[in-house]
């Protein structure tokens, strides 16, 4: 198996910037109260970011309000979660030519301040997947308790896995490069994406790093996640994680 | 108490169910959220088998005089509750098929409107 510092070889050189093409992918479900403001506040943190919202069937003024704010609006015809959300945002990437992407949610919990921290890894070649993290000194998070055990049984089990320290496993703050978007518009988990994703990309032989970000408390909304589903999210993607070191993974290829 | 037989016959149909449900898992033929109630059955009949006082007991409480077929209508109802699940997914996923189609069609009609109106102009 590639570890972390083979793939890092591997990618282009640091410092040999061309124009990089970055697409902001904002996911929603029933975000009308705070999405406004993300997009506002991702126009201002990054005016040459193009900005994709991704609407997951939302039943409120989610792709009104985004579309008054003249960003594109991909609705979904129903909902499909979480997973296939973000999913559809990186095949939006690919088929428009992006060469980066970056999620940020629509429920205002990533600061888009921090963009260009988390996006500087990508830029500079030094990963295929940058993470914002909560853990990492500096950031700080509180979330429920069920929610919280849960994050460290998954960081402790990933970091296992990707034979490399993860500390947070559940952050949707996060920007890939071309490579890593290929492979996600092709393949991402369901339910619960976060997690899978992330041993997903290094058993396909891709790198990623955290980064440390401040989270903020969700504008509005309560996170869909209670404790009885959360219980059972985690047996499942337990489940998924444990079946898929019995998987084979083929080394994405350089494009055609 | 249960014949020594009965127990090794139905762990190991049990077992077989966990393997064959791993292995559409990591085919990726089955998806997990779809494959959890198949492994709890599996489970559940595996720890009955083998754990035979506990089936004993359970025969007991609800007046089987015969401890195998306790096995064998707990095997019953959990088929019956991954039927039911079912049925709620295939009604989930007939409804969505309809949403497509709808889609699809207002949306090729509205690309041959457009169509329409490209060639009329000049």
């Amino acid at each position: 198996m590639a570890t972390s510092t083979e793939t890092l070889q591997a990618s282009p050189a640091a410092g040999q910037r061309r124009r990089l093409r970055t697409l902001a992918i904002v996911p929603a479900f029933n975000e009308a109260d705070s999405i406004g403001t993300v997009l506002e506040e991702i126009r201002a943190a990054e005016p040459e970011l193009e900005i994709v919202v991704i609407n997951d069937a939302s039943t409120d003024a989610t792709a009104k309000v985004a579309s008054a704010a003249g960003v594109s609006v991909v609705n979904l015809p129903f909902n499909v979660g979480i997973g296939g959300t973000v999913q559809t945002g990186y095949q939006y990437a690919l088929e428009h030519g992006f060469d980066c992407a970056i999620q940020v949610d629509g429920d205002g919990q990533h600061d888009p301040r921090e963009i260009g921290q988390v996006l500087a890894p990508i830029l500079d070649g030094r990963a295929d997947l940058a993470v914002g993290t909560r853990f990492v000194t500096g950031g700080g998070y509180r979330g429920t308790r069920v929610r919280r055990v849960g994050i460290r049984i998954f960081a402790g089990v990933v970091s296992l896995m990707v034979r490399q320290r993860v500390s947070d496993t559940t952050s949707g703050f996060r920007a890939v490069n071309r490579k890593a978007l290929r492979l996600f518009a092709d393949q991402y988990p369901h339910d619960y994406p976060e997690v899978e994703s992330l041993v997903l990309l290094t058993r396909h032989g891709l790198c990623m790093v955290e980064v440390p970000v401040q989270m903020r408390v969700r504008e509005t909304g309560n996170s869909s996640i209670t404790a009885l589903r959360a219980t059972y999210y985690m047996i499942k993607v337990l489940l998924a994680l444990f079946i898929g070191l019995f998987r084979r993974y083929p080394t994405p290829q350089e494009e055609p | 108490m249960t014949p020594f037989r009965v127990s090794i016959a139905a762990a190991a149909a049990a077992l077989i169910l966990l393997a064959v449900v791993f292995e559409l898992i990591r085919s990726r033929r089955l998806q997990e959220r779809y494959a959890l109630l198949w492994l709890l059955t599996g489970l559940v009949i595996f720890v009955l088998a083998i754990w035979r006082g506990l089936l004993g007991r359970l025969s007991d409480l609800v007046g089987i005089a015969y401890p195998p077929s306790a096995l064998f209508v707990l095997a019953a109802f959990f088929v019956l509750v991954v039927l039911l699940h079912y049925s709620t997914v295939i009604s989930q996923l007939s409804d969505q098929n309809r949403i497509l189609a709808q889609r699809l069609a207002l949306l090729e009609h509205q690309l041959g409107e457009e169509r329409g109106r490209d060639s009329e102009a000049p």
